[in-house]
């Protein structure tokens, strides 16, 4: 068990063997090369390669995020400016209409009162003439029956004057 | 219980060339795991991981976490893929020899590769040189010179007795806790091969204490790695 023999043969053992240090050394560096060329390039690489993925990945977040807050403060603004719009035109429809109107009912009532002025300019004449008319047609007439009726007491002058007093007499009333 | 190397001596007929057999084994085998987790991880890399490739890159942040807690990443980070090496190596290779240990014909051949001072060393001392080498790549000779004389010329001994004295340590510390580690577990194996009361009684230790070694072959691994780092920024750092 417990074998001091172990020891000192192990211990025996430890004269410095000039090859297994070249071995150690040989197979080291070859080890060494080995890994570096098959295992840490690719390694290191693939870790670079990441590295500078999710740098660029957060940069174009980044601009993303921007952009996006860009976008959607251009639209909030576009918004603000047609709803801005939609005010004005509104506004100015109205202002329209209400100036349509008044001139339309000026306009109609100018045109009433044109017509109206008409009718009576025309209404004027119409009486004026209707009087001369029927003032000729009463002289006339009234000559013919008076003539009829006193043919043989008045001269015709006479007659003549008589009527004519009567019938201004008549159309002075009016 | 008596455990011999399956030493292979006098290579090329070179006096001094001698193979501890099991120690190539051990680290080829540690590095044939590492190489095999990482180039599997690797395999269909995705943006979006998954599996062991979430793993592997929390291993990557680790190490650049001790390195960026040393110096600035922009010298640091040449030093990632060494940081991950070593990591990654010495913890397989701490780890390997809490498994199991096995012995062949009484020579000890399935171990960890750490538990063997001479390959510590060799770690410990190639760190140091490379220190050294980055300091005259990044810093330049003249300002690498002069790290020797600060804060006072007199110092200069000292600072390279520094250099040995960290190789040693960097080395003997893992070597001790992972040595220790071993000796106790193969302490224990051999109380429970003993006999039935020995078996029951060294089950919980056993247990335990296997518990504990792949801990402080975690945390020999990540001080091992540490350590590299800090005597890395020592050399290629201004404020130093």
């Amino acid at each position: 068990m417990l074998d001091t023999n172990m020891l000192v043969l192990n211990a025996g053992g430890f004269n410095f063997n000039a090859g297994d240090m070249i071995a150690q050394l040989v197979v080291f560096i070859i080890l060494l090369f080995l890994l570096k060329k098959f295992a840490w390039k690719p390694l290191m690489g693939i870790m670079k390669e990441r590295e500078e993925h999710i740098a660029s990945e957060i940069d174009t977040a980044e601009k993303n995020r921007a952009e996006a807050e860009r976008l959607a403060k251009e639209a909030q603004d576009e918004i603000r400016n047609t709803r801005a719009q939609a005010q004005q035109i509104i506004e100015d429809a109205k202002q329209t209409a209400k100036e349509q109107e008044q001139s339309i009912v000026l306009a109609a009532r100018t045109e009433a009162d044109r017509i109206k002025e008409a009718a009576r300019v025309e209404i004027q004449q119409e009486r004026d003439k209707a009087i001369q008319a029927l003032q000729d047609q009463v002289a006339s007439l009234s000559v013919k029956i008076a003539s009829k009726v006193i043919e043989k007491e008045l001269s015709e002058k006479d007659q003549e004057k008589l009527i004519s007093e009567y019938i201004k007499e008549v159309g002075g009333e009016r | 219980m008596d455990h011999g190397a399956p030493l292979l001596e006098d290579v090329f007929g070179l006096s001094w060339l001698d193979f501890n057999l099991s120690n190539v084994l051990m680290m080829v085998i540690a590095s044939a795991i590492v190489f095999i987790l990482a180039v599997v991880a690797s395999r269909n890399l995705q943006r979006k991981p998954k599996g062991l490739q979430n793993f592997m890159e929390w291993v990557i942040d680790f190490v650049k976490g001790i390195i960026g807690g040393n110096m600035d990443w922009k010298t640091g980070k040449q030093f990632l893929p060494l940081g991950l090496t070593l990591l990654m190596y010495i913890f397989v290779a701490n780890i390997l020899g809490v498994i199991t240990m096995i012995t062949i014909n009484h020579e000890l051949w399935w171990k960890s590769p750490t538990s063997d001072p001479g390959i510590t060393l060799t770690l410990a001392a190639m760190v140091i040189l490379l220190t050294n080498f980055y300091g005259i790549k990044v810093m330049g000779f003249k300002e690498y010179g002069k790290g020797f004389f600060k804060p006072l010329p007199f110092m200069l001994p000292f600072k390279i007795i520094e250099e040995f004295a960290n190789t040693l340590t960097l080395g003997l510390r893992l070597f001790g806790n992972i040595y220790a580690g071993e000796i106790l577990l193969g302490l224990l194996a051999g109380m429970m091969t003993s006999g039935v009361f020995g078996a029951i009684g060294g089950f919980i230790p056993m247990m335990a204490w296997q518990g504990f070694s792949i801990f402080i072959g975690a945390i020999q691994a990540f001080i091992f790695t540490m350590l590299t780092m800090v005597y890395m920024s020592h050399k290629v750092s201004h404020d130093h």
